[in-house]
């Protein structure tokens, strides 16, 4: 008795958070092998819905294979790579045309790659790598470049200070440690930055991505170092915690302290029409049109390169204002 | 100087300071304290502000663990009522009114303490063990704050609603304000009434308990949901000092925390007792940990081990068994104390 209800339980609570998180389930579910009708059938496994940008990555690849006439089975790991092995293995037995995936992490993904090349089904990556050593388990790989943006991020800097010879005490806040998009862009941004000796990185602390804790640590920032120039966050949502702490201390964001973010969600992009931020470089999770584009190349044998980057652009406050009301995402 | 020396929560005074002399080395200005715009501003005073929310929830923890029970879905509630009430405030036509906040404030809170009742029914109704009972909260309650929110992250821009865990009050964060009336509220009812008797009691021996007359299913249902409103509470602070309710992030493994400021504070995870100025202090050292380790620039790839260093001495200082072993010296005969101190993480 005990054990039935626990599973009843168990099954209920399952069922509540896949309806949380499986919002594009409702398009697959026709029949497999589809080449027949000549439309290209696509198993796309996603990471999950962790954040607004995914969401917005997830929602612009169904408008985009619906416009490009691609027949589009979409699954949902709910950030657990054993659920994605599994989607892509059900997508090899339905013999889709091709699959493409965001890998959860980047490694332990020979065997099933293997299997759906034997499959003779090719695979495409998006937004985030694999480690695999074998490259030629996946045909190309599409998403941002975090380096560069760093880079970007590090060149407006320059370029905004270039006139001056006073140091620039620079704080950083990165984002989850360890994480590619952490590592890369504090990489890129270093790497120009480190030019010129008058640019100084005075403290740098991790923010985990998110808000709250972007605004705890910039809170103790402003506490232990009394002279902040530029704060540069690793995303949005960090440098918007930022903003309320630098407010908290009677300073004015954009202003006392310059900010440059990365990512350019609407939140972001609000603040930054608003002159709370001066500067975003975009990481855009709008790939989806990008996607379908190399996915008929693939299916057709045409040659692809084995890396894509994302077009992606960057944002001053003016180009903000012009931009915000068209924002997906 | 030996009823001091013996005091239970000499210890954990001993770390706190000791943290404290760090940052007055390390970190310039540590210790002041100004006014600006109105209100108290200085390291201090940050610690209390962000270390309010888990004093909450670590109260809460403190009695469900002196009912030798578990909760973890603590997290997971901290994001629920912070969803529920931001999705309200959202909706709302005018975001300033206060009756709205007040309206999505009580709901949201009337939600934590409904899964805190659901909590208390698998555990004490159907007699789960509360490990288990409370995972299943845990890991469906992210989903949940997740359907709530459509996997978004829901700004909200509402001034009565900032106030919970972002305003002043009297010059003083009124985070701190709620912290001091639960806490003293808390303190009332399981010190001076019978509560605190009759939790600890069902933590010794419930059976015993139940012979003895007294209701266990009604005092642990009472534990759970109390834990669950602290949590609700502790979930708006959250949400409303950044003004935005993150389903994924908010919360995220605040349980783990909380029972380690339970266990630094010399509550023993097999229940039977409890002492909640020592779990506000355990708390404190966490945030005072959290907040040393900004201040005097630990690299982000060392902030764990950092952590987890402190962290190890503080329990193994706390341990009679440790002390008289290293000290050579057995004051008195050591309680047959179980090896709680082990079974603890922190959370980055």
């Amino acid at each position: 008795m005990l054990k039935r209800i626990s599973a009843l339980i168990l099954a209920g609570a399952t069922a509540l958070t896949m309806a949380g998180c499986g919002s594009g389930d409702g398009s697959g579910g026709s029949s497999g092998g589809g080449a027949d009708d000549g439309k290209i059938v696509m198993g796309f496994a996603q990471v999950g819905a962790e954040s607004g940008w995914r969401t917005a990555n997830t929602k612009d690849i169904q408008e985009a294979a619906k416009a490009a006439g691609v027949e589009l089975k979409f699954s949902d790991a709910q950030q657990k790579q054993e659920n994605q092995i599994k989607a892509i293995r059900s997508f090899i037995q339905q013999k889709v045309d091709v699959i493409a995936f965001s890998p959860v992490v980047e490694s332990g993904w020979d065997t099933v790659l293997k299997e759906a090349q034997n499959a003779k089904i090719p695979v495409i990556l998006t937004d985030r790598a694999v480690d695999s050593k074998d490259t030629s388990l996946y045909k190309t790989f599409l998403g941002s470049d975090f380096v560069e943006e760093g880079r970007k991020a590090g060149q407006w800097l320059v370029e905004q200070y270039k006139d001056s010879s006073e140091d620039v005490n620079i704080v950083q806040l990165e984002g989850t440690t360890g994480s590619a998009p952490a590592n890369d862009r504090k990489a890129g941004f270093q790497e120009v930055i480190s030019a010129d000796p008058k640019f100084k990185i005075i403290a740098s602390q991790t923010g985990d991505f998110t808000r709250a804790k972007g605004k705890e640590v910039m809170e103790a920032f402003l506490k232990s170092n009394p002279d902040i120039d530029v704060l540069y966050a690793h995303n949005d949502d960090m440098g918007l915690g930022a903003i309320e702490a630098i407010e908290g201390a009677g300073k004015v964001p954009g202003k006392d302290i310059k900010i440059i973010t990365v990512d350019a969600v609407r939140d972001g992009m609000q603040a930054l029409a608003d002159g709370k931020i001066n500067f975003i470089v975009e990481c855009s999770p709008l790939l989806g049109a990008q996607l379908m584009d190399l996915a008929k190349k693939v299916v057709a044998g045409e040659q692809v390169p084995q890396r894509v980057v994302t077009e992606e652009t960057t944002f001053t406050q003016e180009q903000a204002k012009e931009a915000l009301p068209n924002r997906k995402y | 100087m030996n009823r001091i020396l013996k005091h239970r929560l000499f210890w954990p005074v001993v770390v706190l300071v000791a943290l404290l002399l760090l940052n007055l080395v390390f970190t310039d200005g540590f210790f002041r304290i100004q006014m600006r715009e109105g209100h108290l501003y200085g390291s201090l005073i940050d610690i209390f502000r962000f270390g309010a929310p888990l004093i909450l929830v670590a109260t809460g923890m403190t009695l469900v663990i002196a009912t030798s029970g578990i909760d973890l879905s603590v997290g997971s509630v901290v994001a629920i009522a912070g969803a529920l009430a931001c999705m309200q405030i959202s909706d709302l036509s005018d975001q300033n009114s206060v009756s709205g906040v007040l309206t999505a404030v009580g709901v949201a809170l009337a939600l934590s303490v409904v899964l805190g009742l659901w909590n208390g029914f698998l555990v004490a109704g159907i007699g789960i063990q509360p490990i288990i009972a409370t995972l299943i909260l845990m890991v469906a309650g992210r989903g949940l704050a997740q359907l709530i929110t459509d996997g978004q992250i829901t700004t909200v821009n509402s001034a009565p609603y900032k106030l919970i865990g972002g305003g002043y009050w009297l010059t003083l964060p009124f985070g701190i304000i709620i912290v001091a009336v639960v806490l003293a509220l808390t303190a009332f009812l399981t010190r001076r009434l019978a509560l605190g008797l009759l939790i600890e009691s069902v933590g010794g021996n419930a059976e015993a308990s139940r012979l003895a007359g007294i209701s266990a299913r009604g005092v642990l249902m009472t534990v759970y949901a109390f834990c669950a409103l602290c949590a609700g509470i502790a979930g708006l602070m959250i949400s409303s000092n950044v003004s935005s309710a993150d389903g994924n992030n908010a919360g995220l493994w605040i349980e783990l925390d909380a029972i380690l400021a339970v266990v630094i504070g010399g509550t023993p995870l097999s229940g039977g007792r409890f002492s909640l100025s020592g779990t506000v202090l355990g708390a404190l050292i966490i945030q005072t940990l959290t907040t040393t380790i900004y201040s005097i620039g630990v690299p982000p790839e060392t902030t764990l081990l950092f952590k987890a260093l402190v962290v190890t001495i503080v329990c193994l200082i706390q341990s009679p068994a440790f002390r008289a072993k290293v000290f050579h010296r057995r004051r008195r005969p050591i309680e047959a104390r179980p090896a709680t101190e082990e079974k603890v993480r922190v959370s980055a």
